[in-house]
């Protein structure tokens, strides 16, 4: 059994113009200690997943259908409370700006404190020495003489990994990581990266990490999805998904990203930008800018095939 | 003899006033706080070519973007266009037709209560490219096309456009002026991957079809890498190392540049296990004496804490490293 099981997740944003559709039947499942990848453009709905899973959906968003399973229970339909109770202890959540993560007024200390002693049985010395005990692991140096600072007296990483301390002191087994590291300089994103990293897998967490970077994905994935307008359009192992990718828009996306290693005189470009939720195309949402586009892709829209190592949602891999 | 550089910056610094206002100095008893965000930077710009400046925020980067097309006058230093210093271009406007910008934002850089024919006329009419309006109506449709836009789009404002469409219409009224040379701040970094290909894509024609000149400043070395000819990498104010960009992608001299290299993440990558370098960017109000790197680079020794290293040749590179004119870089 899946840690996490998202089946057919619709979401939907009723306006004065009509219902727009932002996620439209998403599926996919992370299993324990897995690290997923999710990757796409502005505006394809990655931030969106993770905000349905937890419960977070800004308003008048509203999920209109499917599932989502965590260790096998439907989370989707409790109410508030039962939900807040999940939240945090048992899936920790990371955003990108630590500013708006941290209560300005609070000691960090206290933030971390009070986290753990929502979820845990701790008395306060021992949920001190417990808080003192995380900002060390996440390398923020004298941390007994730190935990009684404010987050303003932190820089941008260290805030970063005060953030991350708080989102796994409640020993959660499944992190939320919303662009963890887009803020932050190259080098400092280095740092945080291979924190979350080396964290999660000591702690055997999951981790679904949420970004537009497909190299931060390279490094650190087990698997990605690739998101287009509100669907998925690939999904599978990392290597699989950047080497071989099956989908025209993944192939396009990994071809459109400067290397380091190599240069060409014109990179592959994808023309066009993807479609507005007020338009989104009949048939496969891709159609319109895929250079492999035939007749069945303007009309009917594929589900997700096997297409070798990964699973992809076009019909190119139709055998029927 | 070859061609004049384009643009020729000498030994420029520039500094920023900082300090608290003037009654809270007298009450504390402060000293004036200045902040050097460029010090001592030389560099020339060879027509036609790419020089592209890269590193983290804070380094100096944009203020040298300004620098550049005259927006800051230099503390200290000067900047020539053409052998010419560029503190005359408000005596020559001839001179400030030449030089133009691309900035990073194009939701903030285009006027939202102008049509986009408009945005891209004002150049036109402002040095008096072209006069009579259908000349000017003509223009605009030639700079659009250019861009890969259509003189229709003209008729429409710059929220109907996405944020690849909108920094086309920059680029279009970059161009406007029929300028030699471009400034441009972070182009992309703030569109997707796929539009950013095209951006790139299109400035890459536009310079070889115009023979335009860049200054091209960047935070993503993997975009730097695919635009520049030249490159300068920058640490708090300095250019620690600077040469043909091809040479210091394949032996990176400075710790600095190795660091930066090292840090980012690549697709040809997977699963790659590293360790990355410590420290964070120090305060460039109190930048550390010597080599300002010093805390964070692994071959720092005492001399690096204390005397700032010079500009040296290492082949084709200029480094500014103790380590690497000892040869203790190995």
């Amino acid at each position: 059994m899946a840690l996490l099981d998202v089946v057919d997740l619709t979401v939907e944003f009723p306006t004065r113009r009509g219902v727009l559709r932002a996620l439209d039947r998403v599926s996919f499942s992370i299993d324990a200690g897995e690290i997923l990848g999710v990757v796409g453009e502005s505006g394809a709905g990655k931030s969106l997943t993770g905000a349905a899973i937890v419960g977070l959906l800004e308003r008048p968003g509203r999920i209109a259908g499917g599932q989502i399973l965590f260790e096998g229970k439907r989370i989707d339909t409790l109410s508030a409370e039962p939900l807040r109770r999940i939240r945090g202890r048992r899936i920790g959540m990371i955003f990108q700006d630590p500013l708006t993560t941290l209560n300005p007024l609070y000691t960090i200390g206290r933030q971390l404190t009070e986290t753990m002693q929502t979820h845990m049985r701790l008395s306060d010395s021992e949920a001190r020495a417990k808080a003192i005990g995380w900002l060390d692991r996440v390398g923020i140096p004298a941390a007994a003489h730190r935990i009684d600072a404010y987050p303003h007296e932190f820089s941008g990483g260290q805030r970063q990994r005060v953030v991350i301390a708080l989102a796994l002191c409640a020993d959660p087994v499944l992190v939320i990581a919303d662009e963890p590291t887009t803020a932050l300089d190259v080098s400092i994103q280095a740092q945080i990266i291979t924190l979350l990293k080396d964290l999660t897998r000591d702690h055997g967490t999951a981790v679904m990490l949420i970004t537009h970077d497909m190299g931060v994905i390279a490094e650190t994935a087990d698997r990605v999805a690739v998101m287009y307008a509100g669907r998925i359009a690939e999904i599978g192992p990392v290597a699989a998904v950047i080497r071989h990718p099956a989908h025209p828009y993944s192939d396009g996306l990994m071809a459109s990203i400067p290397s380091l290693e190599h240069r060409v005189d014109r990179l592959r470009q994808i023309d066009g930008a993807m479609p507005r939720l007020d338009a989104i195309p009949n048939g496969c949402r891709f159609n319109p800018r895929c250079p492999r586009v035939f007749d069945r892709c303007t009309t009917e829209q594929p589900e997700l095939l096997d297409a070798g190592a990964t699973r992809a949602a076009c019909w190119l891999h139709a055998h029927d | 003899m070859t061609k004049p550089a384009v643009l020729e910056a000498i030994a420029v610094s520039h500094l920023f006033d900082v300090s608290r206002p003037f009654l809270q100095r007298m009450f504390t008893r402060e000293p004036r706080r200045m902040l050097r965000a460029v010090d001592d930077v030389s560099f020339e710009i060879a027509p036609g070519t790419t020089f592209a400046l890269v590193g983290e925020s804070g380094c100096g980067k944009s203020t040298i973007a300004r620098l550049a097309v005259g927006l800051y006058e230099p503390s200290d230093g000067d900047i020539l266009f053409e052998n010419q210093p560029l503190s005359s271009a408000r005596a020559q406007p001839g001179l400030r037709r030449r030089m133009n910008m691309i900035f990073q934002d194009p939701y903030a850089s285009l006027n939202p209560r102008w049509r986009v024919s408009d945005i891209v006329a004002e150049p036109i009419r402002a040095f008096a490219i072209a006069t009579r309006p259908n000349e000017v109506h003509a223009r605009v449709g030639t700079l659009l096309a250019q861009v890969g836009l259509t003189i229709r789009d003209g008729e429409k404002y710059p929220h109907e456009f996405s944020g690849g469409q909108r920094q086309r219409i920059s680029i279009a009224r970059a161009l406007a002026s029929e300028p030699d040379f471009l400034v441009c701040d972070e182009p992309t970094s703030a569109l997707d991957v796929s539009v950013q290909a095209q951006i790139l894509n299109l400035m890459r024609d536009l310079q070889k079809r115009l023979g335009l000149t860049y200054l091209f400043i960047s935070h993503n070395l993997a975009v730097v890498r695919h635009m520049a000819d030249r490159l300068g990498v920058m640490y708090l104010g300095r250019i620690v190392e600077q040469g043909p960009a091809e040479a210091i992608f394949r032996t990176p001299r400075h710790p600095y540049t190795r660091l930066l290299l090292d840090a980012i993440p690549d697709l040809e990558q997977v699963g790659r296990a590293r360790t990355p370098v410590g420290g964070e960017l120090p305060s460039p109000i109190a930048p550390p004496p010597g080599c300002a790197f010093h805390p964070r680079c692994p071959l720092a020794n005492d001399r690096c804490r204390v005397e700032k290293p010079a500009h040296t040749m290492a082949g084709a590179v200029q480094v500014a490293c103790h380590a690497v004119e000892e040869g203790r870089d190995g």
